[in-house]
């Protein structure tokens, strides 16, 4: 009996793993498609990225001043506290940023698309489409996707910038380190490599989180319930593939 | 009409924004990216050191602990193969000493360098375009340790081949059961 159980999970966890792949694969013919109507992208990136800015901005500025404190404890036990700068552009390029811009776009961005596609299926609009002969595909997963897929790396970089910001407010105008010294340290330590690896892993999420958000919102099971479950298993899917992915890209680039 | 309007100009403020962090984290961070900012008022100072370490533009001069300015250029001479480092003071302080001594130290153990000046005695002072002729080169951490090991490894060697005398009688008991 409860091997038949445990053989139907794996069965249903391959299944969902061969729908995403699949999905995936339909997503990507339809990209090309999908961007000859910018009209619809514009309002994608707008929806994934605009209306994320305020929630990145403050994050980014708050994850940067707690860096500028902490970095500031630690360094000054060694005696080195002109280190902040360097401690705190390359913690934010690197990890903080594109991690937690992921996690945050995916709470916000993600949930929001897999509901509203979701929703669509649950009241047969994506039906109503496919009798009409258009794909909805094309015309509401590929937007949705490539929006998510465009707007990451930006919110990052601004994630980034602010942040940094943020450490230099605090360690600068609060703990009075030099400012010079703060800023020529950090351009002295930070290589194009490091922001390039901040990019690569951001548009990595925003490629899986788009995707899982899409996938969930276009199969959910169309009934009030089953748009709640699947925005959840969105948050939960996106954010420890987030962080196992993180894992592995850092693994790669070091 | 109206509603499409905000979207776009939301979007574009979007990515404009996206674009300008990405240009300043991908041009002003690191230092070989081209640096913006006009230059800051004061006058400039030359300097010439045997070895200025770590030391980088933007780096503090102090006097007595106090900031003073920055270092704003460094150039290589390849006449006499010193390093040539440009001096910004801050206008308000005018009256440092020619004669004034400069040399690099470092902030903490594993800080970043700073140009410290101790204060000469003559009446003229510094101004725009003059040159510091007393000044000492960084220390560098690795050429100290460096010669403390050689020295250290000269009178250890001579110990060392005392005591590897002392060892080899204590050896051949060992090799002489060996062969029994």
């Amino acid at each position: 009996m409860s091997k038949s159980v445990r053989g139907s999970y794996l069965l249903e966890g391959l299944r969902r793993l061969g729908s995403v792949a699949l999905f995936l694969l339909q997503l990507l013919g339809q990209s090309l498609p999908a961007l000859a109507r910018p009209g619809l992208l514009v309002k994608q990136i707008y929806n994934a990225g605009a209306r994320s800015l305020i929630i990145i901005m403050l994050s980014g500025l708050f994850v940067g001043m707690v860096l500028g404190l902490q970095g500031y404890d630690l360094l000054q036990r060694f005696g080195s506290e002109q280190a902040l700068g360097t401690a705190a552009a390359l913690g934010l390029l690197r990890e903080l940023a594109p991690v937690i811009t992921a996690l945050l776009f995916a709470g916000r961005a993600g949930t929001a698309l897999t509901s509203e596609i979701g929703l669509m299926r649950a009241t047969d609009q994506l039906t109503a489409m496919e009798i009409m002969a258009v794909d909805p595909l094309r015309y509401v997963a590929a937007p949705r996707f490539l929006g998510g897929v465009i707007a990451m790396p930006l919110l990052t970089a601004i994630f980034s910038v602010i942040g940094l910001y943020g450490a230099q407010l605090v360690g600068v105008q609060l703990m009075g380190v030099d400012k010079g010294v703060f800023w020529s340290q950090t351009q002295g330590s930070v290589a194009l490599h490091d922001v390039s690896e901040g990019l690569v892993k951001s548009v990595v999420f925003g490629f899986a989180c788009s995707l899982i958000a899409v996938h969930e919102g276009y199969h959910a099971e169309p009934t009030a319930e089953g748009v709640g479950l699947a925005t959840t298993r969105t948050v939960v899917a996106s954010s420890v593939l987030i962080l196992l992915l993180d894992y592995v890209l850092t693994a790669a680039f070091l | 009409m109206r509603a499409n309007r905000t979207l776009e100009i939301g979007t574009g403020l979007f990515v404009l924004l996206g674009f300008a962090a990405l240009l300043f984290l991908t041009t002003q961070l690191p230092a070989s990216g081209l640096k913006l900012g006009g230059a800051k008022a004061g006058y400039h100072v030359t300097a010439e050191f045997d070895d200025i370490g770590d030391l980088k533009v933007g780096s503090p001069v102090t006097m007595a602990g106090v900031r003073m300015g920055e270092v704003t250029a460094i150039r290589f001479d390849a006449k006499d193969y010193k390093a040539v480092v440009t001096l910004r003071f801050d206008p308000q302080y005018n009256e440092i000493p020619e004669d004034s001594f400069a040399s690099i130290q470092t902030e903490g153990l594993l800080g970043g360098k700073y140009i410290g000046l101790s204060p000469g005695g003559l009446d003229t002072y510094l101004k725009d375009g003059s040159r510091i002729d007393q000044t000492q080169s960084a220390i560098v951490l690795e050429n100290i340790i460096n010669k403390l090991f050689a020295s250290y490894a000269s009178k250890g060697s001579e110990q060392g081949a005392g005591s590897a005398d002392q060892g080899k009688p204590a050896g051949n008991p060992g090799k002489a059961e060996s062969r029994k």
